[in-house]
Order: C-alpha cells, then sequence, then structure tokens
C-alpha cells in the first residue's frame, strides 16, 4: 500500500517522524519556525513541536552550522536547514574545515553527527546568486557524506537515514523537486541511502545522473524508446561515497555512457564519474563517455536564457542520439 | 582595587519632522525649495515605480523582487552625498538610485531578468544592487579604501538591513573600517523583518547603532522614516567621512510595508494590526505635510507628478520588455569573462548548433 504525496510533503513527514522518535533531534536555520521554511517543509512544525525544537535563526550562516556542529558534539541530533546551496558558502570554514575534519583532528574521539539539509539547483528564475548547483563542491570533501534524494521516496526516507550516521551528512533537494507528486512505499523506508537504484532498465545506453536531473532524463528515455533506443537510468541517489560498482555494472552492460549534471561541467561530478568509467569500463566501452551539464556562466535570471543554461530533456535525447548515430 | 565605570560612548535617537508634520525647529535642515521639491518627486517615484512592478509580477512580467514601500525616506542619506562620492545600495534603495540619476528602466529591467539593469552610468557612482544579504558592507568599505588611499576625500555610502547585521561580512566590514578610518558611512535600514525573522531574533542588543560602539566609531539612531532626519544625519556622517575621522553607523527605525519579496506571503508570519500600526507613520505622507505647510505642495502638483510618472513608467515598460525578448540567449556566454575561454567558446558554438536545430525542429 503506497501513499501519494509531494517531495515537499514528503520532508515534512520525515522532520516530524525525527522530532517525534527521538528528543535529541531540534530543527534550526532561517525561517523555518514562524514562516514553515522557504520551500514550507517545515510548516506546522512549530506549532507542533514548539520553539525549542524548531528554531529561528538570525541570519548568520557560519554561526548555525557551527552552533550545530557543537550541538552535535553536545550529544545532540542537529537538523540545520540551510535555505539554498547559495548560502551554505558562507559557511564553508564550519563544513569544511571543522564539520569535515573534527573526528579526524580528535583521534576519533570526537564525532559530528549533523544533518544539513539545502534546496540546490536552477529553474526558478531567480537569477545567478540563487542557482547554483554546488553539491560537487561537498562531494569533494572527505570526512563527510552527500546525498541527494530525487523521488518523493527519497525524501520520505532519507533523512532517517542520515540522522542514524555517525558522521556529517548533507542533504541536497532540487527546488524544483519540491511540488512534485509522488508514491512512497513504507515498506521500502530502510533501503540503503547510499546505493544507486536503477530507474529505467535498458541495453542501448546508460544515463547516469542525479536530484533534479532525473526527472528529466527519465522523460529523455521515454522520448528516446520511439527512436529505438533503450536507455537504462541510473539515478546515484548517494553523492559521496558514490556507488561506482552500479555505475561499472550498468556501463558495462550498455557499453555507452552519458552523465546528466547540472553542475559545471569542469571538474563536475560528471567528469569524476567519467574518470570512474574510465577506470572500471575502459575495455567495455562503445563510445567516449559524454556529459550533459550546464552551460559554464553564472545562471542568467531570464527565463529564455536560464532554459537554454540547464540540461534539459531535449538536450539529453540530441547528446545520445548523435552518440548512437557515431557509435552504433 | 575599586572598580572604575569605563566610557564607552552612547547611542542618540534622532527626530525632525514627525508623523503630524511637526517640525524640530533647531534640527531643520532648511533645505532649498527645489530640492525638497525633488526628495518628494524622487520618493514619489520610487513608490510608483514598486506599485507598477506589483502588478507587473502579477501578471507574470516581473521576476521576484524586493518591494521598497515605506522605506523610501532612506534617499535622504543619499541626498547628504556629493558627485565624486560613492553609492552601495542594498535592494530596496530605488529612491536612492533615482536621485543619483539612474533611470527607472534599470530597475524594472533588472528585475525583469536582465543583468543589463544594474548597468549604472559611471557619473552615478554606484555599485550594483546586491541580492547577497549583508556582502556588500565589505565591497563598499573596500572602495572607500580605495578612495582613501587615492587621498580623494571622496566618501562612500553603504546601505543593508537588520538581517544583515547578523552576517559576519558586517562584522568584519565595520572592524576594519573602525581600524582604518575609512571613508564610510553604514547605513542600516531596519524595517524590522527578514523574511519572517523579526528583529528580536535578529539581534539582543537594545539597539542595531551600538554596534559601532564596539568597532570605536560612533553609532547613531534615527527616525528612519523621516526624511529630514535622514538629511541631518547623513550629513553630519558624511562630513565626518571626509574631515577624515572615518565611520559613522546609522539605524533608520523603518518598516517593511509590503512582503520580503513577491515570493512570499508576509501575512503568514506577522500580525496584520503591526503593518496597521505602521502605516500613519508613512515617510511620504510625512514630506507631504512638511511640503504642504511650506506651500510646495498641491492637490494639483500631486496629479501633475502622478500622470507624468505614470506616463514615463509605461513607455520604460514597454521599452524593457522588447529589449528581454529580444535578448538571444547566447549572450549568457559573453559575461563569464572578459574574453571567452577556449572551453567557453566551444560550448557556445555547441549551444548555437543545438537552438539551431531545435528551431529547424519546430
Amino acid at each position: 500500500m503506497t501513499l501519494s504525496m509531494t517531495y515537499r510533503e514528503a520532508i515534512r513527514a520525515a522532520l516530524r517522524d525525527a522530532l517525534q522518535s527521538d528528543p535529541r533531534v531540534f530543527l534550526m536555520g532561517e525561517d523555518v519556525g514562524r514562516y514553515g521554511g522557504a520551500f514550507a517543509c517545515s510548516k506546522g512544525l512549530l506549532e507542533e513541536f514548539g520553539s525549542e525544537r524548531i528554531r529561528d535563526t538570525p541570519l548568520s550562516e557560519s554561526a548555525f552550522v557551527g552552533a550545530g556542529i557543537g550541538a552535535a558534539l553536545g550529544g545532540m541530533r542537529p537538523i540545520v536547514e540551510i535555505m539554498t546551496v547559495n548560502f551554505s558558502l558562507l559557511a564553508l570554514d564550519q563544513i569544511v574545515n571543522n564539520a569535515a575534519t573534527l573526528r579526524h583532528m580528535s583521534g576519533g574521539q570526537f564525532s559530528v553527527p549533523l544533518v544539513v539539509r539545502m534546496a540546490t539547483g536552477g529553474g526558478r528564475r531567480v537569477a545567478a546568486q540563487h542557482s547554483n548547483s554546488l553539491e560537487c563542491w561537498y562531494a569533494h570533501v572527505p570526512g563527510i557524506k552527500v546525498l541527494a534524494p530525487a523521488t518523493v521516496q527519497d525524501a520520505r526516507f532519507m533523512l532517517a537515514a542520515a540522522l542514524r550516521e555517525p558522521d556529517p551528512v548533507f542533504l541536497f533537494e532540487h527546488i524544483m523537486l519540491y511540488p512534485e507528486h509522488g508514491e512512497v512505499d513504507p515498506n521500502a523506508a530502510a533501503a540503503d541511502p547510499f546505493r544507486a537504484a536503477l530507474r529505467r532498465a535498458g541495453k542501448d545506453v546508460s544515463l547516469i545522473t542525479y536530484g533534479g536531473s532525473l526527472k528529466k532524463t527519465l522523460l529523455a528515455a521515454d522520448k528516446l524508446a520511439p527512436l529505438g533506443i533503450e536507455a537504462e537510468v541510473l539515478d546515484l541517489r548517494s553523492l559521496r561515497p558514490l556507488d561506482t560498482a552500479a555505475i561499472v555494472q550498468s556501463v558495462s552492460k550498455t557499453h555507452r555512457a552519458v552523465v546528466v549534471d547540472e553542475g559545471w561541467r569542469t571538474g563536475s561530478l560528471a567528469a569524476e564519474i567519467s574518470a570512474q568509467i574510465m577506470e572500471g569500463a575502459f575495455f567495455d566501452l562503445d563510445a567516449p563517455v559524454a556529459r550533459v551539464c550546464a552551460a559554464e556562466t553564472p545562471i542568467p535570471y531570464a527565463g529564455h536564457l536560464e532554459d537554454a543554461a540547464l540540461p534539459q530533456t531535449d538536450t539529453i535525447v540530441r547528446t545520445v542520439a548523435e552518440m548512437m548515430q557515431h557509435h552504433a | 582595587m575599586p572598580r572604575t565605570k569605563l566610557e564607552m560612548g552612547h547611542v542618540e535617537y534622532w527626530q525632525v519632522l514627525d508623523e503630524n508634520g511637526q517640525v524640530d525647529t533647531k534640527l531643520e535642515p532648511q533645505l532649498p525649495p527645489e530640492d525638497l521639491r525633488r526628495l518628494y518627486r524622487t520618493m514619489l517615484l520610487a513608490r510608483m515605480v514598486d506599485d507598477r512592478m506589483y502588478k507587473l509580477q502579477a501578471q507574470g512580467r516581473m521576476g521576484t523582487f524586493p518591494g521598497v514601500r515605506g522605506q523610501e525616506a532612506c534617499v535622504g542619506i543619499t541626498y547628504a552625498l556629493e558627485s565624486g562620492d560613492w553609492l552601495q545600495p542594498a535592494f530596496r534603495e530605488t529612491a536612492c538610485l533615482f536621485w543619483r540619476g539612474i533611470p527607472p528602466k534599470r530597475v524594472l529591467e533588472y528585475f525583469a531578468g536582465m543583468e543589463e539593469g544594474n548597468v549604472f552610468p559611471p557619473e552615478a557612482k554606484t555599485l550594483p544592487i546586491p541580492i547577497c544579504v549583508g556582502s556588500q558592507t565589505l565591497h563598499a568599505t573596500g572602495v572607500a579604501w580605495a578612495e582613501m588611499i587615492r587621498q580623494t576625500r571622496n566618501v562612500t555610502l553603504c546601505y543593508f538591513g537588520d538581517g544583515g547585521t547578523s552576517e559576519g561580512d558586517f562584522h568584519e566590514a565595520l572592524n576594519l573600517a573602525g581600524v582604518y578610518k575609512i571613508p564610510i558611512v553604514y547605513v542600516c535600514m531596519n524595517n524590522q523583518w527578514a523574511i519572517s525573522v523579526p528583529r528580536s531574533i535578529q539581534s539582543a542588543s537594545k539597539t542595531l547603532a551600538q554596534k559601532a560602539i564596539a568597532y570605536g566609531f560612533p553609532g547613531l539612531q534615527i527616525d528612519g522614516n523621516d526624511f529630514l532626519a535622514a538629511v541631518v544625519a547623513g550629513r553630519a556622517a558624511v562630513a565626518h567621512a571626509r574631515s577624515g575621522k572615518g565611520p559613522t553607523f546609522i539605524e533608520m527605525v523603518t518598516y517593511r510595508l509590503g512582503p520580503h519579496t513577491t515570493a512570499d506571503d508576509a501575512k503568514r508570519y506577522r500580525n496584520e494590526e503591526e503593518v496597521q500600526q505602521w502605516l500613519p507613520k508613512d515617510p511620504l505622507v510625512r514630506a507631504r505635510k512638511y511640503l504642504e505647510k511650506k506651500k510646495l505642495w498641491s492637490p494639483q502638483w500631486q496629479a501633475e507628478l502622478e500622470a507624468e510618472f505614470t506616463e514615463q513608467i509605461e513607455q520604460e515598460v514597454q521599452a524593457y520588455e522588447q529589449e528581454l525578448a529580444a535578448i538571444d540567449p547566447l549572450d549568457m556566454f559573453e559575461y563569464a569573462y572578459a574574453e571567452k575561454t577556449p572551453e567557453l567558446a566551444a560550448q557556445k558554438e555547441q549551444a548555437a548548433a543545438f537552438l539551431q536545430q531545435a528551431a529547424e525542429h519546430h
């Protein structure tokens, strides 16, 4: 028996579960309380759990991430909401030099069981400083784990899995996913969040993606089917660690790979995945790995420019079609 | 050992014109009539552009934007600047931009999705509208420092909001400016709300102005809806900076009458009664009462201004909409660097080919 809900509702249900099941859990961030979150994920939680556990903070990203680290060291299970990845840059020192290193720097004495959620991605016409996809930067850093729920099911259950981790976990929620509807299967709650998921099976090409690009990629696979191209779609789910075995397994089967990643191409996650394919499946490849990424410009504000800058279903279809044409 | 009290300085509160139009004649700045009328015109233009933008936004013809209603008295501080001085606005200081000769069309363009809207004439000496809260305090401090190093005696004026005072950038900027006596005037438009976060959650300080004391320079709180208090405080702070005495921090106590931006609904997090209490303190109403007493305002003049601005705004709306529609998506590749990298040039060619193919396909 599955339940139908939106991605936003799934996150809210996950937050409510966490708050109900563990008295050490509390939520803090900008606008999370009386406003219910910039993306309405915590709407109603202030009324339900009170201001001790749903804490509105000053506009101080470094402060509330740093305090979250401290609270985690002090035995709590804080969930920090950073409004978007763009603002997380104000907390980079706390994240990279502190959250990610404290276990190492204390010889294993301290762990930082901190969960940080933030929105990422473009498409909402909010210009260059509010539309970045920088999860790749976090995936670069040892000491933290990075998850990207792309489905309503994952939005519903990845948070609980993150809270079970003894180390800092970063959850990236694509801004275009919040209103998306989907099915939630409560029996599948225990699925390992660090394993990739095959969202569509195919034999001709592996489309490897995550987060906000999954829907566009699945649509592209639909459009490729009538052209006689059976695309397999792999949803990474975890960006650090990467499920290398699943990537290699899929590419070894299809012999072709296109990586769809909303980050900028140079130094992207797509680049890392491409390198892993070279290392693990080089002799199985029938075509060079291709990447569909954002244009390497600041994300434009005007709608028709923003659409042209981000990976779209059509760009994925065209990239795959060209690959199949040249490397049949 | 005796305990001694350390003198730390104090914070004054200034008001010149109250909400009933009563003036403190000792503080009244005695501005020339033409300047008073120009200040009023500018505040009214800012209000009318804002009103028009809400309508355009509701029709899907304008992007997400931060409204300015209730905060137009900010222009009083900008009035104190000379032509060589710098202006660093935050994102609700359209009246200050218009005062410096930047046409409303720029604001319309910017919030309709054209980065071109942030291109100001060099003689306006105005830095771009910042979106990242508080970040501009450091940029403005650097600009002011550059002028100081070049011994120009030019002053920089920098606006930000109450939320910005919680960001680390703000504290680092003020600390630096205090140490080097940098010629800058910091103006906090304390409008009581940072999206849904009220002033009480922003800081436990009794005033925001008192933070200046910690950084070693004067802090002053004024009635932020009183354009004359803004003029008086602005002149004092600009003169202080120009004479080499360093920064001043002015907290303008005002109120955001609208939502944070068109993307939020203020009714969800704040009490409507609070908004009602602030309506009589409207800076435009107060300025009008003052001008009327001086026989510088009449209903007929008001009607003329409204007709003039309605026409001007309409023409500018038509112009920007045509320009926006004409922008080629490939333009986005033009401004990432002064000169495109080979990789970027290749990406542009690839995008051009794709767009052409997509056009042929349709």
